[in-house]
């Protein structure tokens, strides 16, 4: 596994399971127009998972394709961070956490436009108009919920602390990140991070929200082959349908 | 013995303004503005296409009915290939497909504005109802029926409509 792979995958795997969340409020929005944005916003991020992974398959040059890397891996084998495969919870949570990943989202992104990988660039490119949408769309909701009513901003700030453990993860960087940063491949997450905090705090601050206090993790040993256990319960549902008919097509 | 391309770019062109966009198919792949080159291979004919939205469920069947379109004008071997820059923007729809947005209900895309990277809260555009052509209208929810269209009403007809996004 060269560390292009895996990087493109951690592209990848991040939408693909953060899309999949999403897509679990089809049909339970609280209102039909956030049913409606919450599944245009999962179908952006698998769109999105669909270009990293099949770039990453192309790069590894084993034969495997978007699907195969969606459906044919383990729990163990995603690279995706542990904030994106938390259950939804509600809509408080669900948003708190979307807000936290659009504003990483489109910093990280913002910076691999500038990629030396022309190919990643075009796909940053393509993906960092549609996020800065999504960015746009879930501080909003952080502004309502926030400066609503006692029990909205009570929902939304116990969201916020929930996710905020998590949020470390996004950008500890390691040996795959550091050998990609000196060939100018990927974004240098400390810089993504400086960036991400001034959002956060810009949209909270309007929100009157405190931006939470506790450590953003992650624990020392922690990896990104680690996860919760609700990425294995995530993965059975997501992977049932083409490993109960291999190869099937429609 | 078979010509290497037997039909011309321009005839290309021409068969590809008959394939509808599945999503909007007041529009054509041309009127879209998806279409990037089309250019002669050595065994037939190549079509560059960029996706609008990188989850566009539409783009598969779009891909798979220009294939369909040249090969009926008459072009053996058609490819078809996906190129992400440079990135689609609705600036790249025709005046064509802005008219017949507009005639088909959905108010068609004002220009591409550039806005900081952040930018929080609702963007305010100038978005004329296609029935009336009242200026009066509300933005409803920044998402419609696909990724590209948000919702709007109008206060001086009072249809509810669609609009498709500058983006």
């Amino acid at each position: 596994m060269t560390p292009l792979f895996t990087y493109l995958c951690r592209l990848g795997d991040d939408r693909l399971i953060l899309g999949h969340r999403l897509s679990e409020w089809a049909g339970h929005g609280p209102i039909l127009e956030e049913d409606i944005a919450l599944s245009n916003i999962a179908l952006d991020l698998l769109g999105q998972a669909n270009n990293f992974l099949h770039l990453a398959g192309q790069v590894e040059g084993q034969g495997r394709d978007e699907d195969a890397l969606a459906f044919w891996r383990t729990d163990v084998e995603f690279q995706n961070t542990r904030l994106v495969e938390l259950p939804i919870g509600d809509f408080g949570f669900t948003m708190a956490r979307q807000f936290l990943f659009d504003a990483y989202s489109v910093h990280l992104l913002d910076a691999l436009t500038r990629s030396s990988h022309a190919e990643l660039a075009a796909l940053a490119t393509r993906a960092l108009k549609e996020d800065r949408y999504h960015l746009r769309h879930s501080a909003e909701w952080l502004v309502r919920l926030g400066d609503g009513t006692e029990e909205s901003h009570g929902r939304i700030a116990r969201g916020l602390e929930e996710c905020w453990r998590f949020t470390g993860e996004l950008f500890a960087a390691d040996a795959v990140d550091e050998e990609l940063l000196n060939g100018g491949v990927a974004a240098d997450l400390a810089v993504v991070q400086d960036r991400w905090l001034e959002t956060v705090q810009e949209v909270l601050g309007r929100a009157t929200l405190e931006v939470p206090a506790g450590d953003q993790g992650p624990p020392p040993n922690v990896r990104r082959s680690n996860h919760t256990e609700h990425l294995g319960h995530l993965l059975s549902v997501m992977q049932i349908t083409a490993r109960s008919h291999p190869g099937a097509s429609w | 013995m078979t010509p290497t391309v037997p039909i011309t770019i321009d005839q290309a062109w021409e068969a590809l303004r008959g394939v509808p966009d599945p999503e909007v198919p007041a529009l054509s792949v041309v009127d879209l503005g998806i279409i990037r080159t089309i250019e002669a291979t050595a065994g037939g004919i190549r079509v560059d296409v960029t996706p609008t939205y990188s989850g566009c469920p539409a783009l598969d069947v779009i891909e798979r009915e220009i294939g369909r379109a040249l090969q009926t004008a008459g072009a053996e071997q058609v490819e078809v290939r996906r190129v992400f820059t440079p990135a689609w923007s609705t600036d790249m729809m025709t005046d064509t497909g802005r008219r017949r947005l507009k005639a088909y209900g959905i108010a068609p895309p004002g220009p591409v504005v550039a806005e900081p990277l952040v930018s929080l809260g609702p963007t305010v555009r100038n978005v004329a109802c296609p029935f009336c052509d009242s200026p009066d209208t509300e933005l409803r929810s920044e998402f419609g029926a696909t990724a590209c269209k948000s919702l709007y009403s109008c206060h001086s007809c009072h249809q509810p409509f669609e609009h498709f996004k500058a983006f």
